[in-house]
């Protein structure tokens, strides 16, 4: 199968700050890659070239190519927001809008202007049962997203994503501020959506990586030091910078 | 329980195993004393301090499964935790070996003896300076010299086939030596059996050092 995302060296400069250095890597289509690597290796900002999130931060500057189904997002004549829909993306905090659980889920496919063409309310029940949050919230879907736990937030703003039919969902660390329950509820769902979507997630949580990826990358100072099938990754890593950081040796 | 000591209980954890090792070295060679001297003492000694063998790699299976709940391993260490649980059930069926060559020699007591002894006692020999070894390398990472062990199961191979053919001889000869020639069979046995164990050790020195299961030594047996 051809890889969904393919990054051909990929630089990405914060100013005169090299932050992502000539990042070649291929992500497998419905499979989860997870990026690990200590704070301020670039991972994190690696995985929001991905949709061009950096776009809005300014004095950036992209080199290389990004692939999405062999076709270069960074070309002239791409649309951002068309992009966006198709890669969506998750953040460490749960992020719901101040308005009701359905209209935060309606918010993508009406801002779109899908609402003529969808029943919200189908969209709205598909992708709150695809987030593995229905249950738990199909008797008042007029309450505020905001008066949802933590875990069920980060679930409300996935079911957002899903709601405009993503490909690919962008996580950055989507479990950091959640407890142990809620982050197992996340992870089994991510498992469930590779059926479907094409996950990347940045964490933090090393064992999550182990636990929910089928690929790692591990990160260092911008560069991509290794990449491969998770198993591998911990239990026989190549490069002796990988076997430090994941063994805890690291500096 | 932080990295430092993490790496410290690590160290122990191997330490544990060298002395699990020599316990069990030191059984294969009393119970070859015990049948080659007559010694019942001796080989009664050895079948009791079996249950020491078996605690200590309790003890040990106890303290991989306490590191790797606390510390969830990776890479390197998790490869020698893992190591480490295969190696002392290698070394516990080796410590049984012995015991069952210490039950022989019970069972054989005091019966004018076959023949001298040569070959058993020089198995028992190389297959305690085999075990040894095999340790010393997987403390040292050194997956060539457990390769180059591995292969010397060929020696231990042919000891074995010459016992068995001489002993065949006698029981041809004169069938009242079939009981007795039979119990110095099994003393080959479990003598060849252990060295086969030996050559596990050494397999996963090489898994330890290079992440891959190879299978490095196949047994003629």
């Amino acid at each position: 199968m051809d890889p969904k995302i393919q990054t051909r060296q990929l630089s990405f400069h914060y100013g005169k700050v090299c932050a992502v250095k000539n990042v070649t890597i291929d992500i497998r289509e419905h499979q989860i890659t997870a990026l690990i690597g200590p704070s301020g290796c670039g991972k994190s900002t690696f995985l929001r070239t991905l949709n061009r999130m950096n776009d809005i931060i300014l004095e950036t500057r992209v080199e290389g190519e990004v692939l999405l189904d062999k076709q270069n997002i960074y070309e002239h004549g791409v649309d951002v927001v068309e992009l966006r829909k198709r890669v969506g993306m998750v953040f460490q905090q749960p992020n719901p809008f101040p308005k009701s659980i359905f209209e935060n889920v309606a918010f993508g496919p009406k801002m779109l202007g899908l609402s003529r063409k969808l029943n919200l309310d189908e969209v709205v029940e598909k992708s709150l049962r695809a987030a593995a949050l229905w249950d738990e919230v199909k008797d008042d879907v007029g309450k505020s997203g905001l008066a949802l736990s933590g875990g069920q937030q980060q679930r409300l703003c996935i079911a957002r994503v899903l709601a405009v039919e993503p490909e690919v969902i962008l996580m950055d660390e989507p479990c950091s501020a959640l407890d142990p329950a809620s982050t197992l509820k996340i992870e089994e769902l991510m498992q469930d959506l590779t059926k479907n979507y094409t996950i990347v997630i940045v964490t933090h949580n090393m064992l999550q990586a182990a636990r929910v990826s089928e690929w790692t990358g591990f990160f260092l100072l911008g560069e991509l030091v290794e990449y491969g099938k998770t198993v591998d990754i911990f239990s026989r890593p190549r490069d002796k910078r990988t076997e430090d950081y994941i063994t805890g040796r690291f500096g | 329980m932080p990295r430092t000591s993490f790496e410290r209980h690590l160290h122990e954890l191997q330490d544990e195993v060298l002395v699990l090792g020599s316990m069990v070295e030191k059984a294969i060679y009393s119970s070859m004393e015990a049948l080659k001297n007559r010694d019942l003492e001796l080989a009664k000694q050895v079948i009791a301090d079996d249950s020491e063998i078996d605690r200590k790699r309790y003890d040990i299976e106890e303290k991989c499964i306490e590191l790797i709940v606390t510390q969830q391993p990776v890479a390197s260490d998790l490869r020698i935790i893992v190591a480490v649980l295969n190696i002392i059930i290698d070394l516990e069926r080796i410590g049984d070996h012995a015991e069952g060559i210490a039950k022989i020699a019970v069972m054989i007591g005091k019966e004018p003896p076959l023949k001298p002894l040569i070959d058993l006692p020089r198995m028992a020999q190389k297959t305690g300076d085999m075990l040894r070894r095999s340790l010393d390398a997987f403390i040292n990472r050194d997956a060539e010299a457990a390769r180059k062990i591995s292969k010397e199961d060929d020696e231990i191979d042919a000891l074995y086939e010459q016992v068995f053919r001489e002993l065949l001889t006698f029981m041809a000869e004169d069938p009242k030596t079939i009981t007795r020639a039979t119990r110095l069979i099994w003393v080959g046995h479990n003598l060849e059996r252990s060295a086969d164990r030996v050559t596990n050790i050494c397999e996963r020195v090489v898994f330890v050092v290079t992440g891959k299961m190879e299978e490095i030594g196949v047994s003629k047996y």
